[in-house]
């Protein structure tokens, strides 16, 4: 009776660590970046307090901004995912930008090439598939480079960025824009239900019903993650590839592999704006959405459940800029977005070690930092093996 | 011919400028992700003190002041807290986009770019050729690169920083301090960086949102496809600078559509790093946190 009690303090114990270690950074960061934030206030002259508070009220105060947070964290989601699951994998895919504009490229072209009286379910399911495969033919390029030659793939998707964007600006102006403008015309089949739609009072925001599409692929990415052979593989291979590989697991095709489903992730969040809210393709529709699944991914410490609140954080931020504009320049957000990165990036191992010294000074469950790679499935044991890319091998 | 000489080194500037401090700061260990902010930056600041005191040369003190801040606060969460270079590398760059935007609303109350600022040539300079020599930007962005060949090779430092990027705890093992060589290395490349911005802004005589445009990590292609050597990247600068004035030049004739050319610099890094020119070889080190 005492052993079961005593192990399941133990686990409770061990719960409460992963806890604390996934949960902290984020919370500092936040408050780092509070402080930031006043500071910027006072500089432009105005109060902290009134600030947050249209902050809050312009986002999650009324329907029209609660939509327009549920768009942006929509978008986000899916970049947010795709960063993250490269992650667990021990990439660093920061093309989410170019994967997410060849998902929606290629999403309107099925749209457009879908006759009109295409039943909605089907041709929303062709333009799903037309974006995962945009994305992620962009994802497999690093991918199967890594996998063959060991290229950087941090270089390559960087670079990649500019080749996708490049490419489809071209395609577009040269073939498939309507005159005048940077966008394709309006697709035929395909479009989401908007928010509006379904109750006036979202009336005029973005909102659509792609967000139940975002939630299910958290859910399945979970699910892929830690209940799969394939996302055990992937995740033993994120944390210890030497390891994964001498157990037996092939780690050049699991890379390739994760960056694929990467990059069908990104390119499904292109659906969002293509299908739910503008219906055609636009030149620079998602800038800037790739890079803050980077954001996203670190502040959700890379657990799809994190993502989501994550995505939910940074899109109020967004949003929240644009409701504060007449009192401070809406770029303040740019700043404390960049704020929270550094600062959870900088306080993951920070926090990890005051954790550990205290739980020290305790005496109880005293786990050394960077202990056993095994435990850290929520909250990765350390920065090395958060991003093995960058391995201190120290 | 000269004209299309000139241009191409007018273009190559600010490459050299960044890809020299992308150099020194890849070589000693630390990913040269944030070029493109530390431009940024500098051109900020650049424009700033230009327009504050009147003379171009305290922009270009006020610009290389602004990239060294900027340098030393990526210094201190990569060196100082291990924190990942890759990471705190992008979220540099959107720091920088969001600063100077906030910036530029708070001192010119603009959201797209600054008033008319002191720079170099311009105006009273018909020619652009005469406007180019005249630029003392110009001639110093040539002299950076040959600057940094000589750091790297020639002096203990360069050694201390080539030790720091390949084998670290080998230097640190022999009392190398790796550590200050790394802040050392990523200041000097925040400081380059800082002057291509500040070129940029003086050449076009104001700030304008987001003006690097990408060419921070044009620099950090050239710096890879340069095999992070002086001698190649200095090439490869020029050749994507030269590409690029082909393109201006012939834009009218539509012989190749803009976006290719614009690919090229892009392709090339990938092309090296998959292997298919001989091996790019990074420095053994790089990304690595130090103990």
């Amino acid at each position: 009776m005492t052993s079961r009690r005593g192990s399941a303090d133990e686990r409770r114990d061990r719960m409460r660590v992963r806890i604390e270690e996934s949960v902290l950074p984020p919370l500092v960061a936040l408050a780092i970046a509070a402080v930031v934030g006043d500071v910027l206030i006072l500089i432009f002259g105005q109060s902290p307090g009134e600030v947050y508070r249209q902050l809050l009220e312009g986002t999650w105060g009324n329907a029209y901004g609660f939509g327009q947070v549920i768009y942006k964290a929509t978008t986000l989601t899916f970049t947010g995912l795709a960063v993250a699951i490269g992650i667990r994998a021990g990439l660093f895919n920061i093309g989410a930008e170019g994967q997410l504009a060849s998902g929606g490229f290629l999403a309107a072209l099925v749209g457009l090439a879908l006759p009109a009286g295409t039943p909605g379910i089907i041709a929303i399911l062709l333009c799903l598939v037309a974006a995962a495969a945009g994305g992620g033919v962009v994802g497999a390029i690093p991918g199967a480079l890594k996998a063959r030659f060991g290229a950087s793939e941090v270089i390559v998707t960087i670079m990649l960025n500019f080749i996708v964007l490049a490419l489809l600006n071209y395609i577009v102006a040269a073939h498939v824009h309507v005159a005048e403008t940077l966008h394709t015309p309006e697709i035929r089949a395909g479009s989401m239900p908007r928010l509006g739609d379904v109750s006036a009072r979202f009336a005029g925001s973005a909102a659509n019903t792609t967000f139940l599409f975002a939630l299910v692929a958290a859910v399945g990415v979970w699910w892929y993650l830690f209940r799969t052979r394939q996302g055990y593989e992937l995740r033993a291979v994120g944390l210890q590839p030497d390891a994964a590989e001498y157990g037996g697991v092939r780690v050049g095709s699991v890379w390739a592999k994760a960056m694929i489903v990467s990059g069908a992730l990104a390119g499904l969040g292109g659906v969002n704006y293509v299908l739910g809210y503008k219906h055609y393709y636009e030149e620079g529709f998602g800038t800037g959405s790739g890079f803050l699944g980077i954001a996203v991914a670190l502040v959700g410490r890379n657990h799809p459940v994190g993502v989501v609140i994550a995505a939910l954080l940074f899109a109020t931020l967004s949003q929240g800029g644009l409701a504060v504009n007449a009192l401070v320049p809406k770029q303040m957000v740019d700043v404390l977005t960049a704020v929270v990165i550094i600062a959870v990036a900088t306080s993951v191992p920070e926090v990890r070690r005051a954790l550990a010294s205290a739980r020290r000074a305790r005496g109880t469950g005293g786990r050394e930092p960077d202990s056993a790679p095994s435990e850290g499935l929520i909250s990765n044991p350390g920065p090395s093996s958060q991003f093995p890319v960058t391995d201190s091998g120290s | 011919m000269i004209a299309f000489l000139v241009q191409t080194l007018r273009i190559a500037v600010p490459y050299l400028f960044a890809a020299a401090g992308g150099i020194v700061s890849e070589r000693a260990g630390i990913i040269a992700l944030t070029l493109e902010g530390f431009m940024l930056t500098g051109a900020f600041c650049a424009a700033l003190g230009s327009y504050y005191s009147g003379s171009a040369w305290v922009g270009i003190v006020a610009g290389l002041a602004g990239g060294l801040v900027a340098a030393l606060l990526h210094a201190l969460a990569t060196i100082r807290y291990r924190a990942d270079q890759v990471v705190v590398g992008i979220a540099m760059n959107l720091l920088a986009v969001g600063v100077t935007r906030f910036f530029l609303r708070l001192a010119f109350d603009s959201s797209s770019n600054s008033p008319r600022v002191p720079g170099f040539g311009g105006t009273d300079v018909d020619s652009a050729v005469l406007a180019s020599l005249a630029n003392p930007l110009v001639w110093l962005g040539i002299i950076t690169m040959a600057v940094v060949a000589w750091l790297l090779y020639r002096t203990p430092f360069g050694l201390r920083v080539r030790a720091a990027g390949e084998k670290p705890e080998a230097a640190v093992s022999v009392g190398v301090p790796v550590k200050r060589v790394r802040w050392l290395a990523v200041a000097v490349s925040g400081m380059c960086a800082a002057l291509a911005g500040a070129y940029l802004a003086l050449d076009q005589h104001q700030f304008t949102d987001g003006m690097t445009a990408g060419r921070g990590f044009i620099a950090l292609a050239a710096v890879i496809f340069g095999k992070w050597d002086p001698k190649r990247v200095t090439v490869a600068c020029v050749l994507f600078a030269a590409a690029e004035t082909m393109q201006i030049r012939l834009q009218s004739l539509q012989i190749v559509p803009s976006q290719f050319v614009e690919m090229i610099p892009y392709l090339l890094t990938i092309v090296a790093l998959a292997g298919v020119v001989g091996r790019a070889a990074q420095p053994a080190a790089l990304g690595k946190a130090v103990d």
